[in-house]
């Protein structure tokens, strides 16, 4: 993927584009909002990560609502000091696909980024989900694997559908607070790893090779093992 | 707005005048006393021209109506009995002194003296029917008079009129009272002014005393109450409670900010010497990872403390109201349950819940999710295996009340009321992780929505009740809250626009 980051603060940006080189994707550093704007405008990204309060006059806000009055669509995740949840608000309003809150764990935003790049690719509407011979009707809402039909509660079915929408991806646990049961807390318990442990015992359990792989200091991913 | 003020002088010795002139009818005793004084002293003049108006104007009307009547009683005599009449009536009396203070003079036509007790006609009187005030000369004295003559037919004239020197003293008498009166009135009224300023400034005196050592920071000062129960005690009262309520948030911040240097010193601390011994100390790369993945995780609850206390402001100041709405709280407790049942079963925790089909109030559903996932968390945490932890949700017409109970050690009776502050932990919670801002947040939460957050003994265990009111807030605070965020947000959009000017 073609990444922007548009960062001021040297140490954050040379961690971020480390990391997401690291990754395997290719990325451009802007350090103030009105190269950022530029080059966000003159080229092809595949999603921009983007400070809020940068130097150069033009702000976040200001560089995204110009982006998007230019009918640009290009996924956006906003990376700022500014928690508050006025702020997250404002964030996404300006047109942001996500938002994330420093400080930030490298794996969170790698995962994030993956994430929504891939959905910015605008997903059809699907009616079956695979991962290896896993498949998930979503009109019946049935599923088997290897042939075999495993029985789910409504919240591991959503679950399952999340991990399967992203799979081959790092999911973390708040991708998963947030895309499966629309919570914006933080809970204090391992409460996200015990359904993940749940999900399991009927998916991979009884059969030979795991599907939902733990990613250490990150989350989970959906994938077929390659041998 | 730099470079042009127009109302800082350009000079500044000639200004020093009209300004200090100003500043001394700024003061508000100085205004008081200035009012008093012209009250005072526009009473007097009223009083002192009534005084004048009832004595020396009745005394002159009466003067005049009886040189009135007297001219028409001798025009009468003269029409009947002809000259002689009236020349025997004047001298009649004349002679008989029935009057002292009259005076009459009778002339014929070339202005010879016919009868009468004047020597002759006075200089100045040409007009008939016109009063005069003149001097007189009559029998030896000099004095005044008030006199008036009339035409008589034959080319005849009669003058009329009273010796008034005896008015004319009363009048001396009255306007020198008036002028004493005059002169006591300006000290009365410039010494009652003094007194009101004082008075003022004493009142006024030991509360700007007091609000200015509270500014300095001597937050124990309080203004001290006459003890006569008028406006300056209440002033005083309103002013004293006003620096309880500061001092005690002020020590709520002091707390909280030693809570936070502790809570916050404490991780930071232990991140740092991991990060210090694995420098100095680690052997292998496997060792140093190690180290700075703990350091990382502990960094990572300083910045969970830390958001927690943000959250903590941002609800108490009251600015997320603005994502109250029309909600039901039985999904939300539905899928709370049915969210942490796992932890709990993990545990050996049933999960109890008890709560009718629809609980409909007004509020923000991501907050209170997140205070009864706060209280089951703690349930959960403190609950022993095997035992339940019971959720249920009661409603009437003004409230929800949503209880969660727990069989585990539960909070001393003593430690309760403290339960809800900021970086409190019992004895028991110590042990466990957790940030001590969980029972804060969730009070701060039921603040906001108007409810309470009571904590009772479920023997054995803690019961935590939410006590939400339905419709959280009356109209005019919502009206109140709504004009308010107006206001923020022109402030908002101003200030944006200045920065842009600006820039």
């Amino acid at each position: 993927m073609r990444i922007l980051v548009v960062e001021d603060d040297k140490d954050v940006a040379g961690f971020v584009v480390k990391g997401l080189r690291e990754a395997g994707h290719t990325v451009e550093h802007a350090d103030n909002g009105r190269d950022g704007l530029f080059m966000a405008a003159s080229e092809n990204f595949d999603a921009i990560i983007l400070d809020r309060m940068l130097p150069g006059g033009i702000d976040g806000l200001r560089l995204l609502e110009t982006l998007r009055a230019q009918d640009n669509a290009t996924p956006v995740m906003f990376l700022s000091a500014l928690g508050q949840v006025d702020d997250r608000v404002k964030g996404l309003k300006a047109g942001g696909d996500d938002y994330l809150t420093k400080p930030f764990a490298f794996a969170e935003l790698l995962a994030r980024v993956e994430a929504m790049s891939r959905r910015g690719k605008g997903e059809g509407p699907t009616t079956r989900l695979g991962v290896g011979d896993l498949e998930m009707d979503l009109l019946s809402r049935g599923v088997k694997r290897a042939g075999q039909k495993i029985d789910l509660q409504p919240r591991e079915f959503r679950l399952l559908e999340y991990l399967m929408r992203h799979a081959g991806q790092v999911v973390t646990r708040t991708m998963l607070l947030e895309g499966v049961w629309d919570y914006h807390f933080d809970p204090q318990t391992n409460v996200i790893d015990v359904h993940i442990s749940r999900l399991r015992q009927k998916i991979d359990k009884p059969f030979e090779a795991p599907l939902l792989h733990t990613v250490r200091n990150a989350g989970y991913m959906l994938r077929v093992e390659e041998p | 707005m730099s470079s042009s003020a127009p109302d800082q002088p350009e000079t500044t010795t000639p200004a020093i005048r009209p300004v200090r002139r100003r500043r001394l009818l700024r003061s508000a005793g100085v205004r008081f006393a200035v009012l008093y004084a012209l009250v005072f002293g526009v009473s007097t003049i009223l009083l002192a021209a009534s005084l004048r108006y009832s004595t020396i104007g009745l005394l002159d009307r009466q003067t005049h109506e009886a040189i009135r009547t007297d001219a028409r009683g001798l025009a009468a005599h003269f029409k009947t009995g002809g000259l002689s009449a009236l020349v025997l009536t004047l001298d009649g009396r004349i002679n008989e002194d029935i009057n002292e203070n009259a005076i009459y003079l009778l002339v014929d036509p070339l202005g010879n003296r016919i009868a009468g007790n004047l020597s002759r006609w006075p200089q100045g009187i040409d007009t008939p029917q016109v009063w005069y005030q003149v001097p007189v000369e009559r029998t030896g004295k000099r004095s005044h008079a008030l006199m008036r003559f009339y035409d008589l037919p034959g080319g005849f004239q009669l003058l009329v009129g009273r010796d008034v020197s005896a008015r004319t003293q009363l009048r001396r008498l009255l306007r020198d009272g008036l002028i004493w009166a005059l002169a006591a009135m300006v000290l009365l009224g410039t010494l009652g002014a003094l007194i009101i300023r004082g008075l003022f400034k004493r009142a006024l005196a030991d509360i700007s005393a007091t609000t200015r050592a509270i500014a300095r920071g001597d937050l124990t000062q309080r203004v001290r109450r006459s003890g006569h129960g008028d406006e300056f005690d209440e002033l005083a009262e309103t002013i004293n409670d006003m620096l309880d309520r500061i001092t005690k948030l002020m020590n709520g911040v002091r707390e909280v900010s030693n809570a936070i240097a502790h809570d916050l010193r404490t991780p930071i601390t232990r991140a740092r010497a991991r990060l210090e011994d694995a420098a100095s100390h680690a052997r292998t790369e496997e060792e140093l990872r190690g180290a700075v993945d703990r350091a990382t995780g502990e960094l990572d609850g300083v910045v969970k403390v830390f958001q927690a206390l943000l959250r903590i402001a941002e609800i108490e100041a009251g600015a997320r109201r603005s994502a109250f709405a029309n909600i039901d709280l039985t999904p939300v407790l539905e899928d709370l349950a049915e969210f942490f049942e796992a932890v709990a079963e993990e545990r050996h925790i049933a999960i109890d819940t008890h709560w009718p089909s629809d609980l409909p109030m007004v509020g923000d559903r991501d907050m209170l999710q997140q205070a009864v996932a706060n209280l089951l968390e703690n349930a959960i945490k403190f609950s022993p295996p095997d035992h339940r932890v019971t959720i249920s949700a009661r409603m009437d017409a003004a409230n929800i009340e949503i209880e969660i109970a727990d069989e585990g050690p539960g909070i001393p009776e003593a430690d309760r009321p403290r339960a809800t502050e900021r970086f409190y932990r019992g004895e028991l919670a110590r042990s466990t992780p957790g940030t001590g801002l969980g029972l804060a947040l969730v009070a701060a939460i039921a603040q906001l929505h108007g409810g309470v957050l009571r904590l009772e003994d479920n023997a054995p265990g803690l019961r935590a009740v939410l006590v939400l009111p339905r419709r959280a807030l009356n109209p005019e605070a919502t009206l109140r809250i709504k004009l308010w965020a107006q206001t923020v947000r022109k402030a908002e959009t101003q200030s944006g626009a200045d920065a842009q000017r600006g820039a």
